[in-house]
């Protein structure tokens, strides 16, 4: 398997982190993590456009008064990723929302035992 | 394979909802995908690199425990929950935990035949291979295969249970201590633990 490229993370002020890498709370967090660098690697966004986003993200945030304790990263995290990927024509809201909505149904109607899989 | 060394255990009839922003990045992350914006392997490669990002190995920890406090052992092994609450570990989803111990006359080896139920708040992230389509169907129709990949040979009289994960409640594996190790302490016991023991796909 290739070694993915690391992004700088020196970029990122506030990233949950330790001496080997970023950490997580939650897999969801790992997963909006990944998506982030790999559209970076892909070229719809540079990785410093992403620092400079998801800062003023962070920064909108505290303006409203929300503690800084980096409890909520991931959430702002999430936000920019929406928020940019739609910015790049990459996806609508309402397409999130639809789809959204398509997978909570999908685990609300599928037996278990059986893969979550989304009616087409 | 012969019948009567599999059972196979479902816990509920449908599935929970996981929350809000879980939904969100399968929303997301799917849409990408379908559209060919990002790689789902190449998504799957990086999070690989960070599995054991996910705090310390807390499960480790449990079953190290576990395997000197025989007290503590039969609280893990009757409400598991609270005795991994003990140690400070909570499931920040709700979700219920089972620990299954592992004899030398059974072996358990859980699965889930969906994609995210996994024990993560004691196991870190979960491993690409747990999540394939390719573990989550044989697990279940062929567990004895499925060990031998992983290098594990089960007597044949040895019985293997596979357990099906689900939203609400996780299952962690309490592997059989290694012998020789009645000198070692909490720490060096707790170092011995892989991750894939707790799953049950090898042994100690």
């Amino acid at each position: 398997m290739n070694q993915p490229n690391q992004p700088d993370l020196t970029q990122l002020p506030g990233l949950p982190k330790d001496e080997g890498g970023p950490i997580f709370a939650e897999p969801w967090q790992a997963q909006a993590f990944a998506m982030a660098v790999k559209l970076s690697h892909a070229g719809y966004f540079t990785w410093t456009e992403w620092a400079a986003e998801l800062a003023a993200e962070l920064k909108a945030a505290a303006g409203r008064g929300e503690p800084d304790d980096g409890s909520k990263y991931y959430q702002h995290w999430l936000n920019t990723l929406e928020r940019l990927a739609q910015a790049k024509g990459l996806t609508n809201q309402q397409a999130l929302n639809d789809r959204k909505e398509a997978w909570a149904d999908a685990y609300r109607h599928t037996p278990h035992g059986q893969p979550v899989i989304l009616k087409r | 394979m012969s019948g009567h060394d599999q059972h196979y255990h479902h816990d509920h009839e449908h599935q929970a909802v996981p929350h809000d922003l879980t939904l969100r990045v399968k929303a997301l992350e799917s849409l990408l995908i379908e559209k060919g914006y990002v790689d789902p392997a190449a998504l799957d490669a990086l999070i690989d690199t960070m599995e054991n990002k996910i705090g310390p190995r807390n499960g480790a920890k449990v079953v190290a425990k576990a395997w000197l406090d025989p007290e503590y052992k039969a609280r893990l092994l009757t409400d598991a929950p609270k005795a991994i609450a003990e140690l400070g570990f909570l499931s920040a989803e709700g979700e219920s935990m089972v620990v299954l111990e592992n004899t030398p006359q059974v072996h358990n080896l859980v699965v889930c035949t969906l994609c995210s139920c996994y024990p993560w708040p004691v196991l870190g992230l979960p491993p690409v291979w747990y999540k394939s389509n390719a573990y989550r169907s044989r697990a279940v129709i062929d567990p004895r295969g499925i060990l031998k990949e992983f290098g594990t040979a089960l007597p044949e009289d040895t019985e293997i249970r596979v357990w099906d994960s689900t939203a609400e409640v996780r299952y962690l594996v309490l592997p059989e201590r290694p012998s020789n190790t009645e000198s070692l302490t909490e720490e060096q016991l707790a170092d011995l633990v892989t991750r894939d023991s707790m799953v049950g796909v090898t042994k100690l």
